[in-house]
């Protein structure tokens, strides 16, 4: 029997496991040296939070996998030996595959900064760094005070994590805006407001310069690069992003670039051996696609397209068009379709601000033809199936606005924007759309 | 604000401890005349308990309700042997002891309480409600913006089943067990809301009506909570509103004055198999003794199960009336939200709750069926079983151990909806109608789903939500009862609970390009399922 040796026992792992499963009756084995059962990564913070104990974040019973004849190994894998096919472990044991998926996701970037290895100072990736802040954070009493170092998404999280503790956070972010390479102005400062709003002391523009220690080889303070400022505290988080978790790989056939290089097919260059989810690299971006994509959804994809080609019905991995969310504290956020920070030439764009201040969406256009190219919503929730149809089938901006109220996806009886919206638009463009009221058959028109 | 919240706290505790001790105070003292009143008003032609009684308790002063009971209901019993071995059946007391020693406890029963019924109203009641609502309006400022505000439930020992979710569940179990099996210990608790039961129905309050006060007060004051906790999402306001308006009104008010004009008591909305003694013979007589107002409630009450329950299930889901309107989904989702997340979520949970529910959904037909029979036929046995004795098992187990004590006593450790998930007939029914035929659904949105967990955490039916959205499958379960939690906590828009169109394909089934991919996910979701 085929044995399926996947390293990694994140979405992308399991995934690519469940499938191969349900699709043949090889022999299949995860390794991590993380945790023994799965977990949810994107719920780590509400775990911390006290909104849901660990084991609420492990989406299958714990008897799921021996049911399903997957087996569980814990351990680090420090070295792959591809012409024997084996695998050694960091504990000397060995192990042989036929067949190989490398699924080891990331593990946030540190920049050589001073300072950045001593105790108290910690990613906000793996389960040890949840334990870790843990230890050094557990209340206001033993942390007066936490930096953040990087405004990402993560970085956001982790502050909303220690205010949920009244840590008081000062958030250090590189850039001017918070987030503001991603999203444009007006939701970036949006966000900005917010940050403050739950009391987080937010500095833009600014980067860190050290991270000063205590006799004891535990943080003191940090320095700002800009100012020379020192802001004392007793917990860093390092958020300034994550990069491909492979360097155990260094030394392989494998080939590498910032993550295991592959094609369409998630084939690497050795056969037999594959990369899915976060630490994989396309050798070109599929579509405006960033060539490593560290989101859940996308580490899913890849896990159920390889668990096809892996048996029998070779696929090419096609992620479709772009989508994404997340919560900023508590402004929820949807993406559809691209809106750049920065619009592009050909493009043209829409936006409306509630004026609450906490609810905003931005369209984004094609000039000259008019087609819809993309969306952000804040604070709306909306429809991925409207959206995706639409793309699709290259819809107008406007043909977008007239059924706007299709794509609501927001709880019953919440209050519709979606007048205002296209009153705004049409005042704006010089137009006269109207909108149409929500039709079930548009919506489930599935095909 | 932390000040505020502990001063109301403190202020909450004294008015629960002063309610915890009014059972083991007052004096009870029961005249011969007083006896001979009772004998008489009775029709008790047991001179074995007369004597009994006169040598053991009367023109004696008792200082708290236990052994003034003890000697009633000893009294009772020792005398019904003796009747029953001579066969004496016409001096047997058919009574259940306790409500009989409440009668008269209630008639003779004295002390502070009694006398000033406004004051001990308001170091009980009062004090509770003033010293919750110093605990809770302040959130409307300690929680910060308005969003979802989980912080901390599972490190609180109230909400984490902790020493004081164990506390809070011994004392309510033990509410529970006076309320439904001695409410002659509890006669002091009746006499606080007297006053309220004089002016509405006129007559003095039953255990029952202090009750239904009770019910009425943590459900508004729960309410409260409910609005400053989920103040931005207005499914949730509408939803504890129309729960509270039904619970007072229709439950509470509307009965209480119906009695005060001489019509039975009837809460409208209360639907057969969970009004599970609609059909019993006591109820069918009174019904029809009372001319045309009896009648319009017997056709209303069978229109409501037979017709209006399923048609607002096709159209709406069961949510309306578990989440909407019912009294036992109403206490749930005030009084026992803190405790949605304690549900068990495992796959054993759901199997057990399948068998469970449809069992009881099983038991209680059956029951109405032989008591209907008997009714025309004049039997008072089906088969050698005696109707009475199945109801009086369905009456006790599944309407006051079941319904009751382990219902709402165990909210601290089982979670809120111990009862609508594994015990309640008319959900086992709606759940029915809602799983095969119906329009409401809670869509998952696409491929937005990150696996996190907190609607699965929070659903107080225990439904593994996160186990379909992950897969961008809709959630068609039998025992949702629409709370629309699942979707509120949701950090990623991915649930919606909607009314669309109930065409199989479309309620059950994702389209295969949403979730980005376009191999053939179609075909993997079938294989899924
Ligand atoms: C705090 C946080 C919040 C996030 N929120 C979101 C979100 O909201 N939305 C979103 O789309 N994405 C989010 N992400 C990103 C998302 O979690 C990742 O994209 C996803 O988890 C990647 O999955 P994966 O299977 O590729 O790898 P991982 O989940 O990283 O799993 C890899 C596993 O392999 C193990 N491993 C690595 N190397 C070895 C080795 N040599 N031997 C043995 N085991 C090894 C690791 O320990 C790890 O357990 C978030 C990430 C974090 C950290
Ligand atoms: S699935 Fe959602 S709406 Fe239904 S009962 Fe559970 S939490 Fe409530
Ligand atoms: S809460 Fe939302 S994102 Fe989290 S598992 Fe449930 S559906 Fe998915």
């Amino acid at each position: 029997m085929e044995h399926i040796v996947i390293i990694g026992n994140g979405i992308s792992g399991v995934t690519a496991a469940r499938h191969i499963r349900k699709l043949s009756d090889k022999k299949i084995t995860i390794i991590s040296a993380e945790t023994e059962y799965f977990f949810s990564r994107t719920a780590l913070m509400y775990v911390y939070m006290g909104h849901m104990k660990f084991e609420h974040t492990q989406p299958y019973e714990n008897w799921f996998w021996k049911k399903n004849r997957i087996e569980l190994k814990k351990g680090f894998v420090k070295e792959v030996k591809d012409a024997s096919k084996e695998l050694v472990f960091a504990s000397g044991e060995t192990m042989n595959y036929d067949k190989l998926i490398i699924a080891t996701g990331s593990k946030p970037n540190k920049f050589g900064w001073p300072g950045q290895d001593l105790e108290g100072v910690m990613g906000m990736y793996h389960k040890q760094d949840l334990e870790n802040l843990e230890k050094y954070a557990p209340n206001n009493k033993a942390c007066n005070r936490a930096v953040i170092v990087g405004g990402g998404l993560i970085g956001i999280e982790l502050a909303e994590m220690l205010r949920s503790r009244d840590i008081p956070v000062t958030f250090l972010v590189r850039e001017k805006s918070f987030w503001n390479g991603v999203l444009p102005a007006g939701e970036s400062e949006m966000i900005n407001r917010h940050i403050k709003e739950h009391h987080i002391d937010l500095r833009l523009g600014v980067n860190l310069q050290e991270i000063k220690s205590d006799e004891s080889g535990k943080v003191k303070s940090i320095i700002i690069k800009e100012t020379g400022e020192e802001i004392p505290c007793t917990v860093v988080g390092l958020t300034a992003g994550v990069s491909p978790n492979v360097d155990f790989l260094k030394d392989s056939n494998i080939e590498l670039g910032r993550g295991v290089k592959v094609n369409r097919r998630l084939e690497t260059n050795i056969p037999d051996i594959y990369a899915i989810g976060d630490c994989a690299e396309q050798h070109e971006a599929i579509g405006q696609r960033r060539p490593i994509e560290a989101v859940w959804y996308t580490g899913r994809m890849m896990g159920e397209t390889l668990a096809q080609t892996l048996c029998g019905n070779p696929k090419d991995y096609n992620p479709g068009h772009w989508f994404n969310s997340a919560k900023f504290l508590d402004i929820e956020y949807q993406t559809y379709g691209w809106v750049w920070a920065q619009p592009k030439e050909n493009e043209a764009r829409f936006y409306w601000e509630h004026s609450d201040g906490k609810i905003c969406i931005h369209i984004n256009y094609d000039k000259n033809t008019n087609e819809f190219i993309g969306i952000n919503t804040f604070g709306i929730r909306m429809r991925h199936h409207s959206f995706d149809a639409w793309l699709n089938e290259k819809r107008s901006v406007e043909y977008v606005l007239e059924h706007l109220a299709d794509a609501n996806f927001d709880p019953e009886f919440y209050k519709l924007h979606e007048k205002d919206i296209v009153a705004k638009f049409n005042q704006e463009n010089n137009t006269n759309i109207q909108l149409k009221k929500r039709s079930w058959k548009r919506i489930f028109q599935f095909s | 604000m932390k000040t505020i919240q502990n001063l109301g706290l403190s202020i909450f505790l004294l008015g629960l401890a002063i309610f915890t001790i009014l059972p083991f105070i007052g004096s009870y003292e029961i005249s011969s005349e007083k006896l001979e009143e009772i004998v008489n008003n009775k029709g008790i032609k047991s001179e074995l308990f007369i004597e009994d009684l006169k040598t053991t308790t009367v023109g004696k002063e008792f200082s708290d309700p236990f052994s003034f009971s003890s000697n009633i209901t000893s009294a009772i019993a020792n005398a019904n042997v003796t009747h029953k071995e001579k066969s004496e059946w016409d001096k047997v007391i058919w009574d259940k002891p306790h409500s009989f020693s409440y009668q008269i406890a209630k008639d003779v029963g004295g002390g502070p309480v009694k006398e000033n019924k406004g004051l001990f109203w308001f170091l009980t009641f009062g004090l509770g409600i003033i010293g919750a609502l110093l605990y809770i309006i302040p959130g409307v400022v300690t929680l910060g913006p308005a969003g979802i505000k989980n912080n901390g439930i599972w490190f609180n020992a109230a909400t984490n089943r902790g020493w004081i979710g164990w506390f809070a569940f011994v004392f309510l179990v033990g509410f529970y067990v006076l309320l439904y099996f001695f409410p002659d210990y509890i006669v002091n608790w009746t006499y606080v809301v007297d006053p309220f039961s004089e002016s509405l129905s006129g007559n003095m309050a039953s255990q029952w009506f202090l009750y239904g006060f009770l019910y009425c007060t943590v459900m508004t004051v729960m309410a409260i909570r409910m609005y400053i906790k989920y103040r931005h999402n207005k499914y949730q306001i509408l939803r504890t509103t129309s729960v509270l308006f039904f619970q007072i009104v229709f439950a509470f008010l509307i009965p209480e004055i119906l009695v005060r004009f001489e019509k039975p008591w009837y809460d409208f909305k209360n639907a057969f198999p969970l009004d599970y003694d609609f059909f019993f013979k006591w109820n069918l007589d009174d019904l029809i003794a009372n001319g045309g107002f009896g009648l319009f409630i017997l056709v209303w009450g069978i229109v409501l199960t037979v017709v209006i329950v399923p048609i607002m299930v096709y159209f709406f889901g069961k949510r309306w009336y578990c989440s909407w309107v019912c009294g036992c989904g109403g206490l749930a989702e005030t009084l026992g939200d803190p405790y949605r997340q304690l549900s068990d979520k495992s796959l054993k949970s759901w199997q057990v709750e399948r068998w469970l529910i449809h069992g009881v959904l099983v038991f209680a037909i059956a029951m109405t069926g032989i008591t209907l029979y008997a009714y025309f036929t004049g039997a008072d046995a089906v088969s050698g079983i005696k109707t009475q004795t199945i109801q009086d098992i369905y009456g006790f187990l599944i309407g006051s151990i079941f319904a009751g004590v382990i219902g709402t006593g165990f909210y601290p450790i089982f979670g809120n909806r111990v009862w609508c998930r594994f015990g309640c007939p008319l959900a086992a029914y709606l759940g029915i109608i809602q799983r095969f035929k119906s329009k409401f659904r809670i869509t998952t949105n696409g491929g937005q789903c990150i696996s996190c967990g907190n609607c699965s955490t929070y659903c107080e039916q225990g439904i593994d939500v996160r186990a379909y959205a992950q897969k961008g499958q809709n959630i068609v379960r039998s025992s949702c009862v629409g709370c629309g939690i699942c979707s509120a906590v949701c950090p990623r828009g991915v649930l919606k609970l909607e009314n669309g169109s109930d065409d199989g394909s479309t309620r059950y089934e994702t389209p295969e390009v949403i979730l980005g991919n376009d191999i053939d996910l179609f075909e993997m979701l079938e294989e899924n399922k």
